[in-house]
């Protein structure tokens, strides 16, 4: 099939198993009437099984669990849930506030990059040391060829709070004792004495965790999507509650310049 | 496939396509309101007056096309401590994507205090008030209160001003000067003329989204295209900042570390 046949094949259809609305009939879920067979769900199973088919409110309330404890954090400076106190402060909207902090969720140093990054980290590595390699090598090769690993080390303290909640409440769900969570605090144990001294963070420990309930990383990323949301929020409430521009405001002498010094005209340049 | 008659379509005043010979879905020539783009537009037109064509459906004069570039210039950098461009680098900052340090550049820059919707709020002042500086300094004491709610807080400052302002900044007054000169503006000229008085209805000075407003009204645009021009004139600096921060690296980008202050929670008494 050529690329026009291929196009032409799609035009106006749009052949799915995933779902749709049938207009003052019902909706369809992954082959699930939504309105008579899921509307008794959880929220977040309902979002589980859109993402991954499976049926599991133990593992939804799992997922449920590490959301509060990990990632809803209502402190305006983290640099999502900035977007949305600016936003406030600009009295902009709150979607538009949860819209841009979502969309730089998908951060290198917090967020959506590593949640997925530590996953995967976490399945290849499974797989190198079942291939025969040991976890030195293969930690050491990583450290090596991206300068570090998702889910261990953390901006602004080195220390993460949130490992010994998650873990305790991984434990009354029944959890943490898996093969890949074993795994990811191998590699924090073998990092911590290495001159690194990365520490295993949230993000870490989540990856382990549902990598035990058989979640992909891929699955990961859009289980986290709307993770922070709760916490982007109220950053957004706060702010709207203040003066308008009254979200840490910078006087002129804020600007720390490196530049060229000199003052240049326009069309008359060296 | 749908038989050709069935096919829903997409109407439009803008753009007009003539496919290619040996392919349905890719076009040959395009034409905006009228125009080839690609074999007659290009080279002959500035980006510019090309802007001002997609917007107008017609092309601007000398005096428009300076107009809208030099307000294109003013702002295509709101400066490193706009709020808009704050978005911007708090994206650059933590490495997220490019896009999104756009799309925060956008959400930031939307609002009413210097954002899209001030725009949109002064066009529609204009529209009201022309200019008739009484009817301005009505609309500004007693601004229109909707009944009901909106997505968008009412105004808390008169828009187009700078409720933080001491006095007109240079910047400001060396933009509306050159516009009012360039684009032969009547309405600038009264801006310009007005200015003192407006400042003191709004009690406070005249903001660059002032004259952006003003602008896009002289240039016959409508409050939402007013709104939605200014959102993407003002992504460049966004755009440059956020990533020279993402070079630089959040260790060196504000966290006001010491700035948060918890203070005692007194709660709604609701509670299951």
């Amino acid at each position: 099939m050529d690329r026009n046949e291929m196009l032409e094949k799609y035009e106006d259809n749009w052949e799915t198993s995933m779902g749709g609305w049938f207009p003052g009939e019902k909706v369809i879920l992954r082959g699930k009437n939504v309105l008579t067979e899921l509307n008794n769900d959880r929220w977040v199973e309902y979002l589980l099984f859109g993402i991954t088919g499976k049926r599991s409110p133990r593992v939804a309330r799992l997922i449920e669990g590490m959301w509060l404890i990990c990632t809803s954090f209502p402190d305006p400076r983290l640099w999502n849930n900035r977007i949305a106190a600016l936003c406030a402060t600009t009295r902009s909207t709150g979607v538009l506030g949860s819209a841009g902090a979502l969309a730089i969720s998908e951060a290198t140093i917090y967020g959506l990059k590593p949640i997925q990054g530590v996953s995967d980290f976490l399945y290849r590595t499974s797989k190198k040391i079942a291939e025969g390699q040991c976890l030195e090598d293969v930690v050491k090769s990583e450290v090596k060829k991206y300068r570090g690993i998702y889910g261990y080390g953390r901006p602004v303290v080195d220390q993460d709070e949130r490992v010994e909640p998650l873990l305790d409440f991984a434990r009354s769900m029944g959890a943490g004792d898996g093969e890949y969570t074993k795994l990811a605090f191998a590699v924090d144990e073998y990092l911590a004495n290495s001159r690194l001294k990365y520490r295993i963070n949230a993000s870490g420990v989540v990856a382990g965790l549902l990598a035990d309930e058989g979640i992909t990383a891929k699955e990961l990323y859009h289980i986290a999507t709307l993770t922070f949301t709760a916490g982007v929020i109220p950053c957004y409430i706060d702010a709207l509650d203040k003066p308008e521009g009254a979200f840490f405001p910078l006087r002129v002498s804020r600007v720390n310049y490196e530049g060229i010094e000199e003052c240049r005209v326009w069309g008359k340049q060296k | 496939m749908t038989t050709p008659s069935k096919q829903e379509t997409i109407t439009t005043k803008i753009w007009k396509e003539i496919p290619e010979d040996d392919n349905p879905f890719a076009a040959k020539v395009c034409y905006c309101s009228g125009f080839d783009v690609y074999g007659d537009l290009l080279g002959k037109a500035s980006y510019i007056e090309y802007l001002y064509l997609l917007f107008k459906l017609e092309p601007p004069s000398q005096n428009q096309a300076k107009l809208l570039e030099g307000l294109s210039i003013a702002l295509a950098n709101p400066g490193i401590r706009d709020h808009s461009v704050r978005g911007a680098m708090n994206a650059g900052a933590g490495g997220s994507t490019h896009a999104s340090a756009l799309i925060a550049a956008l959400a930031v820059g939307a609002g009413n205090l210097g954002g899209g919707r001030e725009i949109y709020n002064m066009v529609k002042y204009w529209e009201q008030c022309g200019t008739d500086i009484n009817a301005w300094e009505q609309m500004i004491k007693e601004p229109p209160v909707e009944e009901r709610a909106d997505v968008w807080v009412p105004m808390e400052h008169a828009p187009g001003f700078d409720p933080s302002g001491a006095s007109c900044t240079l910047p400001v007054k060396q933009v509306l000067a050159y516009l009012a000169e360039v684009g032969v503006s009547e309405k600038l000229k009264w801006l310009q003329a007005n200015r003192l008085d407006l400042e003191e209805f709004a009690e406070c000075p005249l903001a660059m989204s002032g004259i952006a407003a003003t602008v896009f009204y002289d240039l016959g645009l409508n409050p939402n295209q007013a709104e939605m021009l200014f959102l993407l004139l003002r992504l460049p600096g966004a755009a440059v900042h956020a990533l020279e921060q993402e070079q630089l690296g959040w260790r060196r980008y504000p966290f006001f570390s010491e700035g948060l202050k918890l203070q005692e929670y007194h709660s709604t008494g609701e509670q299951e």
